[in-house]
């Protein structure tokens, strides 16, 4: 369907930056270098022949016990020509951060906060990054794989009696 | 006649008052809330009842109704409205997820809002059907008339126990 935007990646970035691409039932995906995130989602968003004006969505993908253990995925989408891409990027257990994209697309920044409060992915140069749905007071992140599904938070202290 | 006759005549008398003029706070966060305004709606019309009218500040109400599912970090908001109500006050927790939290169980839900405060009348029901809501009213009432179901009063006298203060947390907005 949009088979142009993963022929122009590969024409204008090396084989270190795009690493992988791929289609499947008609959508095509790329996986990218994090050291690249910053400069492919630049390049998508102002080539002309592109132009992937339309942020979608970003998000994150716990894949423990594969490394590298998250997968940060954002979904571009352009008005003018009708093309839709989706873009994967590794990031290590260890060093979980990645470039933010809140200085193209400005509404990249809760969806940057909502990654970080629930994976704890961290966003390089995004300008507020803290919790946007769980309480300051929360400890990890839930979304994690390996975050117990039965513990609990409180913010009060419980009355006698209760689980 | 002994002076106990008259001032348990009395307290008749003023539960009586007491159950047809509960003034509600509707503490309605998710889905029951659809189901709660057939309450009010005229084919249930809870004003058969005198508890049509909504206070929409806790200083002015009675019954609070806690609708729908209750999260951890509304844990201290619940708290507060409860303990800025008058005395005497009664709860009903309306549908499973007030109850005990349903069908959820995990890091964000509170498993019931007994956990924070404590409840007169549990509905069950996801949502419960208006009438029985209507049921746990009138089960509410006869409580009140039998001058029972006075929350703090009534744990205290029974279990031993006060309502510990809720430990409002701190409103820093800083860090993550």
């Amino acid at each position: 369907m949009a088979k142009i935007v993963l022929d122009k990646l590969l024409e204008h970035f090396t084989a270190a930056e795009v690493v992988e691409t791929g289609s499947q039932h008609g959508d095509e995906w790329a996986r990218v270098a994090p050291e690249a995130w910053l400069p492919i989602a630049q390049f998508l968003r102002d080539e002309p022949q592109l132009q992937m004006s339309m942020f979608i969505d970003l998000t994150c993908v716990d894949r423990i016990p594969d490394q590298p253990r998250f997968d940060v995925v954002l979904h571009l989408y352009s008005i003018e020509h009708k093309y839709r891409v989706r873009l994967l990027a590794g990031v290590p257990e260890a060093d979980p951060v990645i470039d933010s994209l809140v200085a193209l697309w400005p509404g990249a920044n809760w969806f940057e906060r909502e990654a970080y409060d629930l994976y704890g992915v961290r966003f390089e140069g995004h300008p507020d990054l803290r919790r946007i749905l769980l309480y300051p007071e929360f400890q990890g992140h839930p979304l994690r794989k390996d975050y117990p599904k039965e513990k609990r938070q409180p913010l009060l202290r419980r009355l006698p009696g209760s689980l | 006649m002994p002076l106990s006759f008259y001032s348990s005549k009395l307290a008749d008398a003023v539960n009586w008052a007491r159950k047809y003029s509960l003034f509600q706070y509707p503490f309605v966060t998710a889905c029951c809330g659809m189901e709660f305004m057939a309450l009010w709606a005229p084919k249930y019309d809870v004003a058969r009842f005198g508890a049509e009218f909504p206070r929409f500040s806790p200083r002015q109400s009675d019954l609070l109704i806690v609708v729908g599912t209750v999260t951890e970090k509304q844990g201290p908001v619940l708290r507060r409205i409860y303990d800025q109500m008058c005395e005497p006050k009664w709860v009903i927790a309306f549908g499973v997820c007030a109850s005990t939290g349903g069908f959820y169980q995990n890091y964000s839900t509170m498993p019931g809002a007994d956990q924070v405060i404590p409840v007169d009348v549990y509905v069950p029901g996801c949502p419960p059907r208006p009438e029985q809501a209507l049921d746990a009213l009138i089960l509410l009432q006869d409580r009140i008339q039998r001058g029972e179901g006075h929350s703090q009063v009534v744990l205290k006298q029974e279990k031993g126990y006060d309502v510990p203060l809720a430990t409002i947390r701190p409103t820093t907005r800083s860090g993550g």
